[in-house]
Order: C-alpha cells, then structure tokens, then sequence
C-alpha cells in the first residue's frame, strides 16, 4: 500500500462522521438519504463526505443515476488496519518480553524499597 | 483515565489525527518499576524490540535536556537508529522526549508519555505527533512492515468508536 493511498485512507478515517457512514456501511448498501437520516446533517454534507470516502478508495458508489448507493470497500479498509495492526504487533511482542521482565523485577522487589528511576534525582511522589 | 479493557486486549494504538499515534496499554507492575524498564539501558536491552531486532547501542541522559540514543539491530544485519533529547522527565509518572529516526529530514516527533497507576498496575499513554503524516507513515514501515495479518478486530475497535 503505498504511502499516498494511505494518507488518504487515514485522513478520511480521522473524522468521526465519515467513521459512523463506514460502520453503517459495514452492514450493508444504503442510499444517501438513508446514510443521511440518522445525523443531524444535510443531505450535501453527507455528500461531501461520501466524496472524500469514495476518493479514498474506501467506498464506491452504484450506477443507477437515482439511488447511487454507497457501499464499504473492506479490501482498502483492510489494507490500512493491517497496516495499524502489524505496527501493534510488533510493540505487543516487544511489551511481552517487559511483561516478563516486570514479573522478575516484581518479584525480586518484593519486601525490598521501590526503585525510583536512576536521576538521582527526588523524583515525584505517587499520586494517591 | 485507565481503560481496563486494555488488561485483556494487550496494546491499543490508535490514529487519532493525521500526524498523531496513541499507544496504550496495562502491565502488572507498578510505575516506579515500569518507568525504570522504559528509561534504563540495562533494563531497555532486555525487553526492547521484537522479530529479530534488538537494542545494540542504549543510551540514556535521563534529565532534561539530556541525550538518548538507540540504535536497534535486525535480521539480516541491519541496523536502524534513533534517538532525540529528553524534554521532560518527571519520573515516575510522565516523560516527554523528541525522537528522530537516522535519515528523516522532516524533524522530530514529540513523544509524551505518561504512566498511571492503581492497585499497583500501571497504564501507559504514548502519544506521538509526528510531524507529518509521510513521517508517521514512513516509521511505520520500517522496521516493522510484514505480511498481512489478521485485522478485522482492529477494524471493529476503529468502527466502535463511533456510537
């Protein structure tokens, strides 16, 4: 997936409207009117919208002049959460290992004084 | 404020805005011990890094101003490096540092990261702004980029966001 697509894919996904019309769409094609209807929001604004989701690969728009029915494009919104989701799995290995790592320190720590960081400095008290 | 959900679910990262990345995730420990594990080399080299790479250069000048450095080896032998300067160090509770990785020319992110605890857990919020959304991009890529994998619970966390 190439950089470009994938602004376009985020920036369409970072506004919280365009986010509802897609999960909406996750169920199935509607309509404008019906995309529409459960936001306080114009008919046009909602277009607007659609443009910038239908630019972004993440929904195309049916053919029949009257309804033109949107539906998702799962494939590209797929691309960009496997995206996401390979940048978590690498830091979610990476946490594992300092799961292991705080077991040890944990249990050695037991009974002792808390380690406080290594500024030498004061440092915060715990906030209750 | 802590989401417990997060126990369960391991990391959440999540991209709130063009230029921003939220990671967040619980351990079972508390701050003083996960803020050590976050900001000392000798414990940094032992968790940092996953599939294959792993921490060659640590260095850490933990106050305010002071220097970090990281440079990460992988398969293959290859190496990827970054580092930046401590902003802001209130251990054990917040952190704030920039971070530039070797050959980006577009500047530094800002990473802000706080440290919550209750009943001796601790949540970690890592906020990253980049400063583009190229740069968000191209971090992303490298070194982490594989294969495909399953997203579709990723998808439905995005989708459930919204009401």
């Amino acid at each position: 997936m190439g950089a470009d697509v994938l602004d376009a894919t985020f920036a369409a996904l970072a506004d919280p409207t365009r986010r509802a019309i897609l999960a909406r769409l996750a169920r199935g094609e509607a309509t404008v009117t019906e995309l529409a209807a459960p936001f306080a929001m114009s008919q046009p604004a909602v277009s607007k919208h659609l443009k910038v989701l239908e630019h972004a690969g993440l929904i195309s728009r049916g053919r029949d002049a009257q309804r033109r029915p949107c539906r998702l494009e799962a494939a590209r919104l797929r691309s960009a959460m496997d995206w996401l989701a390979d940048y978590r799995g690498y830091w979610e290995e990476s946490y594992r290992r300092l799961d292991d790592l705080l077991g040890e320190l944990n249990a050695a720590n037991t009974g002792s004084t808390e380690s406080t960081g290594n500024t030498g400095e004061p440092g915060q008290e715990e906030t209750p | 404020m802590t989401a417990p959900r997060h126990d369960v679910e391991g990391l959440s990262v999540t991209a709130p805005s063009d230029t921003e990345l939220v990671l967040s995730r619980t351990f079972a420990a508390p701050r003083a011990l996960v803020f050590d594990a976050f900001t000392r080399p000798e414990l940094l080299r032992r968790w940092h890094g996953a599939r294959g790479w792993q921490l060659v250069v640590c260095e850490v000048d933990l106050r305010p101003g002071g220097a970090w450095r990281f440079v990460s080896r992988g398969p293959d032998g290859a190496e990827m490096g970054h580092g930046g300067v401590y902003v802001d160090v209130e251990a054990p509770g917040r952190l704030v540092q920039t971070e530039i990785y070797d050959g980006w020319e577009a500047g530094a992110a800002l990473v802000t990261t706080v440290f919550d605890e209750h009943e001796g857990r601790t949540a970690m919020t890592a906020t990253v702004r980049y400063p583009s959304r190229e740069v968000r991009d191209s971090v992303l890529r490298t070194p982490m980029e594989r294969g495909a994998s399953q997203a579709y619970d990723r998808l439905a966390e995005l989708l459930a966001e919204t009401p």
